[in-house]
Order: structure tokens, then C-alpha cells, then sequence
């Protein structure tokens, strides 16, 4: 089985993510700019002296297509580097996937995902 | 090779100097008359070198309007924007070479005349040629009482004076600066075709006229003589005659047109609306306070004797206000604002209110003076941002707070804060110099108020009149739904950000800029190296 990790951070910790999934051995992701808020609803901000509510602020999110046995390890790395504690960590969001075709060779499943130095080669797995 | 190539260059050099050598020993020993002519003609050289330099610095605020309007407004509004920026330049080009130049300017030498036969300072021909016979009609009341000039239409007749060539350019560009900075106050919502309207209107009539009073001959600067009101009203480089039409037009013009959808809450609370980019802003205010520098001390109109001191004097001055009146801003903001922290929209209105205030008093006040009125207008302009909000009178970039109010302040600075400087004696025909309350004249005030009265009310007068007439006509206010999804589409056919190539172009490797229609080519070019 396939999941997909949704992860929306900070901004800031993009780099540290980015970095500590490698190490891991999360070798494919691609990201998005969202704007988005939770509970803190935002922040004040002012121009030209009238106060103003940003409650669009900017996130990233972070795109991983794994497989399921890899998720739990991989959400922990992205909490391990991107809590602060404090109002705007963000959040994560696990979906499960249909199916992956790589365009290039036409692989499909667990195969697609694959890649030399992966996770799964990092643990030492058994692959199944 | 190189060497037959360029042997000529030290040839001419050779000759030039050869030439130059023989013409001066061929002269006879000058008599002194002919000395002071040189002299003379030296001076006035200088003193239009001067001049143009000035016009080409004020020239180039232009850029620095366009980039503040544009950057404290919205990314689906810059082309329209930017539009008005520019073509309120053209506009206004031709406009007051057609008309405005003659009716502001066309008495000068009328009303001067008396002053250019005492040898004295005035907002006349001395500094720059000789203006013998031009610009000499106008309608004047009882000699004295000077409404507008009536001669210098297309310059006929004028382009072989180069003082009155140069006098035109720098007069050109003050104007353009009072017309750039109603498109300000209306912008996101103005009508281009009532864009254009105003752009005449100011370029042709309001402005010439208005400034007439002031720098033409005209009766605001004869109250020294006609009522011992001071030197009459005072205004070097125009906080009045610049600052207050341009933004008095810009405060009339935006209650006329009203406010931006979504300024105002049905309950009267106000909401922002932050401008898409305060890079723009910034840079276009240092642009500004760089054009600054010609626009003050520019206006000396000369660069040798007096003219000079008061030059020098008027850019310290002018450095000094704008520096302090950032500050002043920035610090209101951080204490005060709702952010409590230095609000750089806010120190940009700060800085250029500074700016504006010490335009009038700049070649007539100490340097601590100027730090004063600089400061004062950087509290002023913060004041005036929050009344306007509470009028609930929407000015996207602060025009009037800017340039309406602390053109006021710095009119009636001039009252206050004068020194005595003797290198203003004679200032409109009043023999003693310019002096203000603080150091023992009380009348000087009355003629700076009555400046600053009677600009306003006549400005904001026809002001209205005007603005309702371009609204019955349907051209002042933009549809409602152009201004919802921006006008730069609906008004200008054109967006203003188009570097979004996947957009545009179908992709930054393929599409139609690069002239393919096939994915498979773009690919197998810089795609496949990813």
C-alpha cells in the first residue's frame, strides 16, 4: 500500500525538513506555497496606521508519496525538526494512494516509488 | 595600424588649443565694460546651467510618483497606475505649453518690471538673460493686483530666448509635479479618460492660474506692497503654489469620487488596503528626495551671488526636513501605532512630509528651523492620515495628508520661522528681507495665510465644480466590476505583471516564445538535463 503525507510547516523549516527527510532517505517530494490558517486565525498587522488581520499566512507544503510501513518514521522526522511548541507549527495529513505511474518507464505501486539510497535501502528491509 | 586610425584625435586637440591661444592674443586689452559683460554673460551661463540641471532632477520625481503610487496600491491595479504616471507627464507637457506657461507667466515682466529696475531678488528674468519686451500681459487690477498672464502662448515668439527656454522647463516640470499627485489619492478607481481630463485641468488652468498669484507677479505675491503685509506671500519652492494645488486637488478629488469597494464598513470602521509592494515605495521615495534636491535649491533660479547662498542653504535645509520628518513618522508609528512597531508606509509619508513642508521655507530658515518644521509635518502627516480615515475619505497613498497639509504647514512656516536672511532683501519688491514671527515681523504671517487661504478655497472650489462636471459625464469612476477584478485589464487591456511565462507562453521551456509547438522538442532540449 501506498500513502501520501500532506505536511503544511513553517516557512523557515522548509530547509531543516528538507534536509533531515534526505538523511532519512526520503528522496522524492515536491512542494507547495499555500496560505492558509488554524486556530490562531493569524496575526495583526498595520499599514499606513490602520490595523489590519493577515489570517492568510504563508505555509508550505510538503508532498511525500511512500510507502505505508515508511510513514510513521517519516512523520516523525518531519515533527523532530519542524516543533517549535508554539502557535503555527502546522499540521500533517495522511491519505491513502490509488496507485503511482512513473511516466519514464511505466512502473506502477511500491516499484515506482523506488529509488537508489532510498528508505527502504537505509533501513535494511526486507523488500516486499 | 591603431596608431594611423586615431592620429587625428591629439591633432584636433592640437589645433583646438592652437586656435583658442591665437583668438585670445589677438585681443586687444578689454576695456571694463567689456569685462563686466563677459562677466555678466558668465553668470547668467551659470545660472541656467543651473536651472536645467534642476528641471532634469524635478524631471525625474516623476519616477519616483509612479513607483510610490504603484507600490502602495494593488498588483491588478499597476498598469493603470504606472499609465497615469506617465501620460500625466505627456499631458501636461503639452498642455502648459499650449496654455499654462502663458497664464501663469505671461504678466512676469509686467508686475516685475519695477523690481527688475531696483536690481533685486524676485521670481524674475535677472538671474537668467535678458527678458527685455516678453511676457509682459496679463490681467491686472489697479497695477498691482495680478489675476493671470496673457502672453507666451506655444512659446511663439520665445524660442530664441534661452532664459525664458529654461524658465519654461523647470516651470514645466513643478507642474507636473502638482498633477501627478491627484492620480494618487483617486487611484485603483479612476476613469482614464477622467484621468485625462484632469491632467488638463491642472496642466491648464488651475495650477497656471493659482500659481500665477504666487510666482507670476500675481496679487498673492504683491500684499508686501499693496497691503505692508511682509514681503507679500512667500514661497520658494512651492509648498503652496506645488504642494497644496496638487493636493488639494487630490483631497476634492477623492471625496468626489468616493471610496475604493471595501475602504469602509457600513458600521464606519475602516479596513486596509496594503499596497503590493513596499520595495516600490521606498525606492520611489529616495528617488524622490533625491529630485528633491533640484526642486529647492533648483529654485534659486541662479547659481552665483545670492542665488547661490540661498541654493546651498535651501539643500541643507531640504535634507535635513525630509530626514527628520521619517524619523518623527517612523517613531509615532512604534509608539502609537496599532502595530507598535515602525510602519514603513507610514515613514514613507513621513519622509515626503518633511519634504513638502520645508519647500516653502527652505532658503529662508536656519538649519534648526528646518529640523522643526520637518519634525512637526512627520506628526502632522500621521494626524491627517487618521482624520482622513476618520472622514472616511479614501486617499490610497496618504496625497493629501502628504502634500495638502504640510504644503499648508510650510506656507505658513515661512511666517514663523524666516530669518532675516539678508540675501532676501527686496523679495517681491519689499526692501527689507524676508522675516518671520520669531524674529520680529508679524505681518509676514498675514501673507502666508492668505496664501494658504486663498489656495485652498479656490482650489477646492473649482476643484469640485470640476470633478462633479467630469462625473456627470459618466468619466470619472470606473465601472464597478473593473475595479473589483483591477482596471488594468478592463481599462488598460493590458495586465501589469506579465513575467508568469506558464501563463503567458505556455511554459519557460516550450511554448510560443520559443517558437515550438511540440512539448517532445521542449524536452529534449533543457528538460531533460533536470
Amino acid at each position: 500500500m501506498t500513502k501520501k503525507i500532506e505536511a503544511i510547516i513553517r516557512e523557515e523549516a522548509l530547509q531543516d525538513v528538507k534536509d533531515a527527510l534526505r538523511e532519512v532517505g526520503i528522496v522524492g517530494l515536491n512542494v507547495h506555497e499555500v496560505h492558509g490558517h488554524g486556530r490562531q486565525g493569524g496575526i495583526e498587522l498595520s499599514w499606513r496606521g490602520t490595523a489590519y488581520q493577515m489570517d492568510l499566512l504563508p505555509k508550505i507544503q510538503i508532498n511525500i508519496v511512500l510507502s505505508d510501513h515508511n510513514v510513521e518514521r517519516t512523520i516523525d522526522t518531519i515533527i523532530k525538526v519542524t516543533r517549535t511548541g508554539k502557535e503555527g507549527d502546522g499540521l500533517i495529513f495522511v491519505y491513502p494512494v490509488e496507485d503511482v505511474i512513473r511516466i519514464r518507464t511505466g512502473e506502477r505501486g511500491r516499484e515506482a516509488l523506488q529509488y537508489k539510497d532510498d528508505i527502504d535501502e537505509k533501513t535494511k528491509s526486507p523488500s516486499r | 595600424m591603431k596608431l594611423r586610425k586615431h592620429f587625428w584625435i591629439p591633432a584636433l586637440v592640437l589645433a583646438m588649443l592652437l586656435a583658442t591661444t591665437g583668438a585670445v592674443l589677438a585681443q586687444d586689452t578689454p576695456d571694463a565694460a567689456a569685462v563686466a559683460a563677459t562677466a555678466s554673460d558668465t553668470a547668467t551661463s551659470v545660472n541656467i546651467l543651473w536651472v536645467m540641471l534642476a528641471s532634469f532632477l524635478v524631471f525625474f520625481m516623476q519616477a519616483g510618483f509612479a513607483l510610490v503610487e504603484t507600490g502602495f496600491t494593488r498588483a491588478k491595479n499597476v498598469a493603470h497606475t504606472m499609465m497615469m504616471n506617465l501620460m500625466v507627464f505627456c499631458i501636461g507637457a503639452l498642455g502648459y505649453w499650449l496654455v499654462g506657461f502663458a497664464l501663469q507667466f505671461g504678466a512676469v515682466n509686467h508686475t516685475y518690471a519695477d523690481i527688475n529696475n531696483m536690481g533685486a531678488w524676485a521670481f524674475s528674468p535677472i538671474s537668467m538673460g535678458d527678458w527685455t519686451g516678453v511676457l509682459d500681459t496679463g490681467v491686472i487690477l489697479n497695477g498691482q493686483w495680478g489675476v493671470m498672464g496673457l502672453s507666451g502662448f506655444m512659446l511663439a515668439g520665445l524660442t530664441a530666448n534661452f532664459g525664458v527656454l529654461a524658465f519654461f522647463m523647470f516651470q514645466m516640470v513643478f507642474m507636473d509635479t502638482a498633477a501627478t499627485i491627484p492620480t494618487g489619492s483617486m487611484a485603483e478607481r479612476l476613469n482614464f479618460k477622467g484621468f485625462i481630463l484632469m491632467g488638463l485641468w491642472v496642466s491648464m488652468f488651475i495650477y497656471p492660474v493659482v500659481g500665477m498669484w504666487v510666482w507670476g507677479g500675481g496679487w498673492l505675491a504683491n500684499l508686501g506692497r499693496t497691503m505692508g503685509w511682509g514681503n507679500g506671500a512667500v514661497d520658494f519652492a512651492g509648498s503652496g503654489v506645488v504642494h497644496m494645488i496638487g493636493g488639494v486637488t487630490a483631497f476634492i478629488g477623492a471625496i468626489v469620487i468616493g471610496p475604493r469597494i471595501g475602504r469602509f464598513n457600513k458600521n464606519g470602521t475602516a479596513n486596509a488596503i496594503p499596497g503590493h509592494n513596499i520595495p516600490m515605495g521606498i525606492l520611489g521615495t529616495i528617488i524622490l528626495f533625491f529630485g528633491w534636491f533640484g526642486f529647492n535649491p533648483g529654485s534659486a533660479l541662479g547659481f552665483t551671488g545670492a542665488f547661490r547662498n540661498l541654493a546651498v542653504l535651501a539643500a541643507v535645509n531640504t535634507l535635513l526636513a525630509g530626514a527628520i520628518g521619517g524619523i518623527v513618522a517612523m517613531l509615532v508609528m512604534w509608539w502609537f501605532g496599532p502595530s507598535k512597531r515602525p510602519d514603513p508606509a507610514m515613514s514613507v509619508n513621513g519622509v515626503l512630509a518633511g519634504l513638502v513642508a520645508i519647500t516653502a521655507p527652505c532658503a529662508f530658515v536656519d538649519t534648526w528651523a528646518a529640523v522643526v518644521i520637518g519634525g512637526i509635518a512627520g506628526v502632522l502627516v500621521v494626524l491627517a492620515t487618521f482624520a482622513l480615515e476618520k472622514m472616511r475619505i479614501d486617499d490610497p497613498v496618504g496625497a493629501a495628508p502628504v502634500h495638502m497639509v504640510n504644503g499648508m504647514w510650510g506656507v505658513l512656516a515661512v511666517g514663523i520661522f524666516a530669518n532675516g536672511n539678508p540675501d532676501t532683501a527686496a523679495w517681491n519688491g519689499v526692501p527689507t528681507p524676508v522675516t518671520g514671527l520669531l524674529y520680529g515681523s508679524s505681518t509676514q504671517i498675514l501673507a502666508q495665510l492668505a496664501e494658504v487661504g486663498a489656495i485652498f478655497v479656490t482650489v477646492f472650489v473649482l476643484g469640485f465644480v470640476f470633478f462633479k462636471i467630469v462625473n456627470a459625464i459618466g468619466w470619472l469612476r470606473a465601472k464597478p466590476n473593473d475595479e473589483l477584478v483591477g482596471l488594468d485589464l478592463p481599462e488598460m487591456g493590458a495586465p501589469g505583471y506579465t513575467t508568469d511565462d506558464v501563463v503567458m507562453h505556455g511554459g519557460m521551456l516550450g511554448g510560443r516564445m520559443r517558437g515550438s509547438t511540440s512539448p517532445v522538442r521542449a524536452t529534449s532540449t533543457a528538460g531533460a538535463q533536470r
